[in-house]
């Protein structure tokens, strides 16, 4: 995805975890390993994220808007609307840029 | 988010690191080799684990939290589910570190040694070894391949791998996958055809290779794993590089050397007392596995003791534990304690120890028994050290009270 792409993440964006990455759940932990060449910024580079971080991951299904993720991470973690919204759209906007995670189209 | 790079987090996980031999069969016949059976071994074959029971172990050893698997062998690009059981490491997530011959990513270069060959069989190996270095540029191992490399010239090479046509095929590919760009690290082994390249051979891997370590050689050369072949095994011992040569192998970029040893010198010396898993090393806590090509768990590729050994693949009637039960067992190797008198006297007491290759692996291929010192590994030892300064002629590891003194004055 281009920075110009990634720079038009919106709440009202689809997002869902790219096929080109693997993620797997260790200890409570989320470690996302690049599948395809060319994902992340470096082919042996691996991903950890943190706990709020892993609520909105979860919440990438496909289905949601992020609007919808950050009002679940409203509800989640004791946070507000505004700072769950910035929070959201720089974790997925991260994770777009390497590809991590795709925009559904038309969504 | 938090980024790791370069290292996986593995200190939550049960099992760190896995090792399987998909197969002792190799398409060389090396001179050195401690486990090649022939490629075209059918009754070797037959008794390989499928695809599916190797795929399982996978299923496990991730439940376990294992992010790495070594393939190797013999070579593990002889299995024809390579590409799948490649896939489905790489699908849970797992990092794939892959020895080879590269051989077999090359094979359209030359004829498999030995073998009869038509032109339908050679398109569908060159097709193979496209297709192997296509994977692996599409989907990366996320480490180097490791590629062995036993000669810069054809008659150096299959000097050493006794097979015609072998150089030429893995050199193209190799150069497969470095078109691809896909990292590979070469290993050597330092042997009497091929003694005089080491030049050629470290100009050539840091300038076509791109490596930016020093090449390792092996010199120290393993006996059979399987105590299968007496014969082979005195024709490995004498391909063993003399202890004060290979030191000064080592020892030949002088300021990494001491580096190095500066760094064992900080870490690894003192006595080890009757540990018998002394060096700490994964396999002693059984949080690094290997299993074999016809499903044996072992601490490593070396320990083949029998009461060490777990089968997590049930054959001929015989019960399968799980790949947990057998890093279970494992874990409680670091209790083990040393009774030969022998190792008692010298390597219990020996402050090189932590310098030394001598472990339960080594042992067992070496005499069949975990706590028997190795002679030649012990004679390595101490020429290290006296290149290092910490000993004079003569003198031993055990018997050096002030080695503390030494080792700070050097």
């Amino acid at each position: 995805m281009s920075e110009s792409e990634v720079d038009r993440v919106t709440l009202e964006g689809v997002y869902v975890v790219s096929d080109d990455v693997v993620a797997r759940e260790i200890e409570g932990e989320v470690v996302i390993v690049p599948l395809a060449a060319g994902v992340g910024d470096a082919d042996d580079e691996l991903y950890t994220l943190n706990d709020t971080a892993i609520a909105v991951w979860r919440r990438l299904d496909g289905q949601r808007s992020l609007r919808d993720v950050v009002a679940l991470v409203c509800d989640e973690f004791e946070v507000r609307p505004d700072e769950a919204a910035e929070d959201v759209l720089g974790l997925v906007g991260e994770l777009a840029r390497r590809g991590i995670v795709v925009r559904v189209p038309g969504a | 988010m938090r980024r790791v790079a370069g290292a996986f987090p593995d200190a939550s996980s049960r099992l760190a690191a896995l090792e399987i031999e998909l197969t002792e069969r190799c398409d060389n016949d090396c001179i050195h080799c401690c486990i090649d059976l022939p490629a075209g071994d059918a009754a070797a074959a037959a008794r390989e684990m499928t695809t599916s029971e190797a795929s399982g172990l996978l299923d496990q050893a991730a439940d376990l939290g294992c992010l790495q698997v070594r393939f190797t062998g013999g070579e593990p690009l002889l299995r024809d589910d390579f590409e799948e059981l490649y896939l489905y490491a790489r699908r849970l997530g797992m990092r794939v570190l892959l020895f080879t011959n590269a051989r077999r990513l090359g094979d359209d270069a030359g004829r498999l040694g030995g073998a009869s060959d038509d032109g339908e069989a050679a398109r569908g190996r060159a097709r193979t070894g496209e297709r192997l270095a296509d994977l692996l540029a599409r989907v990366p191992p996320l480490v180097p391949v490791e590629v062995s490399v036993y000669g810069m010239r054809p008659e150096s090479y299959e000097a050493v791998s006794r097979r015609p046509g072998s150089f030429a095929q893995a050199r193209h590919g190799l150069e497969r996958l470095l078109e691809r760009r896909v990292p590979v690290v070469v290993k050597a082994a330092l042997l009497p055809p091929n003694r005089g390249e080491m030049h050629d051979l470290e100009t050539w891997a840091r300038e076509t290779v791109g490596m930016t370590q020093p090449v390792t050689y092996a010199m120290a050369f393993d006996l059979r794993q399987r105590r299968d072949d007496p014969v082979k095994d005195a024709e490995i011992a004498a391909l063993r590089v003399a202890p004060d040569e290979l030191a000064a192998v080592l020892a030949r970029d002088r300021d990494s050397w001491r580096a190095a040893m500066s760094d064992v010198a900080a870490r690894l010396l003192g006595p080890p007392g009757d540990v018998l898993f002394a060096c700490g090393a994964a396999c002693a806590t059984g949080r690094s596995v290997t299993i074999d090509a016809y499903g044996r768990a072992q601490p490593c590729g070396y320990v083949r003791a029998p009461d060490l050994t777990v089968d997590v693949i049930g054959r001929d009637g015989r019960p399968a534990a799980s790949l947990a039960e057998a890093v279970e067992r494992f874990a409680g190797l670091g209790e083990l304690r040393a009774g030969d008198p022998e190792y008692l006297r010298r390597c219990a007491r020996c402050f090189l120890k932590g310098l030394c290759e001598q472990c339960p692996a080594k042992s067992w291929t070496e005499h069949g028994t975990l706590d028997k010192p190795v002679e030649y590994l012990c004679a390595v030892t101490h020429a290290q050290a006296r290149l290092a300064g910490w000993l004079q002629e003569d003198e031993k590891g055990w018997s050096c009270p002030d080695w503390r003194d030494r080792v700070a004055a050097s």
